[in-house]
């Protein structure tokens, strides 16, 4: 399950910078999703895996004693998730206005702000 | 010492922006009530590092969870101080965007969003949890991102779309780092994180994880390899937005490389190094960078840059004094650039354009505000006994006495390359011939403005001025401070105290 979920990351990670590093916006989008996705499930995989052990206290003990699943990773995905799905609907929108306003999808064609005398 | 009270920094901004929310298309409402607001925001930091600098570090336990369990928030002498810096840049940000900005963007909600942004800042700078830290770093992107945008000018949208890539792009390295460092420490509470990381055997990712979030919060600061979008995006929108960018949003990217690599990755030789070269090169870039540019925005774009590597430089030579200097730099710089982009927006309603080859003549015509820019413009620079001398000498003299003897040359290159381009800033802009321009109908010009505007504009500019002129004048009171945070910074152990130290025995 482990390698599984490093050569799933690593792909992530691969494809969303290649994706990010193509001229086009929406590949640029679509990179920095993934990219965005590679991190949360990164997290996911150093928050340890553990099958089947729910981090419940039974009555009978005051804390954990054996290996159990972690539950703090989780909540860190969850905001993350959350967090990205704000940021990736502005980039979305954003990229719709700069289409509508520059009329290309080259992000080349992107430099006026950059030359000296614009 | 527990104090619950220290996030109302926080929690008031929160309050100010849904506040102006009711007040949607009422713009003067809207400009009254951040006024109001940005004083008491102000008079609470104000509160908020009297009560730091009295008592020591403060701290709040979120929802009674005990560090390191819950999330803190910690409010160290380091984090009051910038605090303050921000209610007092945010403050004259407000009161100047009451004056300059249009009715129709202020339609889209700028106060609200503005106030956002200052949450944001708040928060990054007070809390002691580093997921935390994310999240506040998001919360000031997203307003960044509305604030970049609103109004949706061409170069605003072509400006906006690097500076948004290039900030995901960072967030997402950012998270990744957080990521590993929780797989290896288990712990997210920084405090906690300082004595978890010292113990981890495995220096090598220690060291990996270390130099994500330098390249993640090196893009946020804008140092040497990763500035490009700064200068691309800096000049597109508002003076006054320019201006919180300018003064705030790199620094909050500063403050976080000092408090993580001060508090939980303590420099080795090779991030020492690497820092140190990253800064050297910094200052060499963004100075040369301004030689080239014309327009005045641009200039101050790639001036931040130059003056990021100077804070950068303080921590790569890691000793007490050299961090004093850049802190000493970090106070002085956060007010002198809110204050540049501001004059900037005054010179533009002055005579429509921005281009120092157009402009001229402002000297003859506007004596009593010329004398008014020289101030900010001379502290920059440098000169003695103005605000960026002495943050500069300890700088230099930390430098010396580590034997970092091309980083100093880079820092005096820097100064050196920073009054160059102030001296021909101020020879084309205020000294040469006035040229008659052509006058723009788009352009709302200072004469055309109501009396309440133009002071509007002109008030935030005297008393950022007046603080340089404190900061430099009254360098003693600041030194003090300086050494107290640096001091804290470089022995963390009182840090660390205050935040696990209350920690009650786990059921």
């Amino acid at each position: 399950m482990e390698l599984l979920l490093v050569m799933l990351i690593g792909l992530l990670y691969a494809s969303g910078i290649y994706m990010m590093l193509r001229r086009s916006m929406v590949k640029l989008i679509i990179g920095l999703i993934l990219l965005g996705n590679g991190a949360n499930m990164l997290i996911f995989l150093l928050g340890r895996i553990v099958k089947g052990k729910p981090p419940i206290i039974d009555s009978a003990s005051k804390m954990l004693t054996e290996i159990y699943a972690d539950p703090v990773p989780q909540a860190l995905i969850l905001t993350a998730i959350v967090i990205s799905f704000g940021l990736q609907s502005f980039a979305i929108i954003l990229v719709k206005r700069a289409y509508k306003i520059t009329a290309t999808d080259d992000l080349d064609e992107l430099n006026t702000t950059d030359e000296i005398y614009e | 010492m527990n104090n619950p009270y220290i996030v109302l920094p926080v929690i008031f901004q929160l309050f100010t922006a849904v506040l102006l929310m009711f007040f949607w298309f009422r713009v003067n409402a809207q400009r009254l009530i951040t006024i109001i607001c940005s004083l008491i925001s102000v008079g609470i930091a104000i509160w908020l590092f009297n009560e730091v600098y009295n008592r020591g570090i403060l701290t709040m336990q979120a929802g009674e969870w005990q560090a390191p369990f819950g999330i803190t928030f910690v409010a160290d002498i380091f984090s009051a101080t910038m605090v303050l810096l921000t209610a007092i840049s945010g403050m004259a940000v407000a009161v100047f965007s009451t004056g300059s900005i249009r009715n129709a963007r202020l339609k889209f909600g700028f106060f609200p969003i503005l106030n956002f942004l200052l949450m944001g800042l708040q928060g990054a700078f007070l809390t002691g949890d580093i997921f935390n830290l994310y999240v506040w770093f998001e919360i000031i992107i997203i307003a960044s991102f509305v604030l970049i945008t609103i109004g949706g000018e061409k170069a605003q949208i072509e400006g906006a779309m690097k500076y948004v890539t290039m900030n995901l792009l960072a967030s997402a390295i950012f998270l990744t780092a957080i990521a590993i460092l929780y797989g290896m420490a288990g712990s997210l509470n920084m405090a906690d994180l300082s004595g978890q990381v010292a113990q981890i055997e495995n220096r090598g990712l220690v060291n990996v994880v270390a130099i994500l979030f330098l390249v993640g919060f090196g893009i946020k600061s804008a140092v040497f390899p990763l500035y490009f979008w700064l200068p691309a995006s800096y000049h597109t929108p508002p003076p006054a937005i320019s201006a919180i960018f300018g003064g705030l949003l790199t620094k909050v990217g500063v403050y976080a490389l000092i408090r993580i690599f001060t508090l939980i990755f303590i420099p080795d030789e090779f991030l020492s190094n690497l820092l140190i070269i990253m800064a050297a090169l910094t200052i060499l870039s963004g100075g040369l960078g301004a030689i080239l540019q014309v327009n005045m925005r641009k200039i101050f774009s790639y001036l931040i840059v130059c003056h990021i590597g100077f804070m950068i430089a303080g921590l790569g030579i890691y000793t007490e004094l050299a961090i004093l200097g850049a802190i000493f730099y970090l106070i002085h710089d956060i007010i002198v650039k809110t204050n540049l982009f501001l004059i900037s927006g005054l010179i533009f309603k002055l005579k429509g354009t921005l281009n120092i080859e157009k402009l001229g003549g402002i000297y003859k015509k506007y004596p009593k505000y010329s004398l008014l820019i020289a101030i900010p413009l001379f502290s920059l620079v440098g000169i003695p006994p103005l605000s960026g001398f002495w943050s500069k000498l300890f700088l230099i003299e930390g430098g010396y006495l580590e034997g970092q003897y091309t980083l100093v040359g880079f820092i005096l290159l820097g100064s050196f390359l920073t009054l160059w381009v102030i001296a021909k800033l101020w020879s084309e802009v205020f000294w040469k011939e006035s040229v008659d321009l052509p006058k723009k109908i788009n352009v709302k010009y200072f004469y055309e403005l109501k009396p309440f505007k133009q002071w509007a504009m002109i008030i935030p500019i005297v008393i950022l001025t007046v603080i340089s002129l404190y900061i430099g004048l009254a360098a003693e009171h600041i030194i003090v401070l300086s050494k107290q945070i640096s001091s804290e910074l470089m022995n963390p152990s009182a840090y660390i105290e205050a935040v696990l130290g209350t920690k009650t025995d786990m059921p």
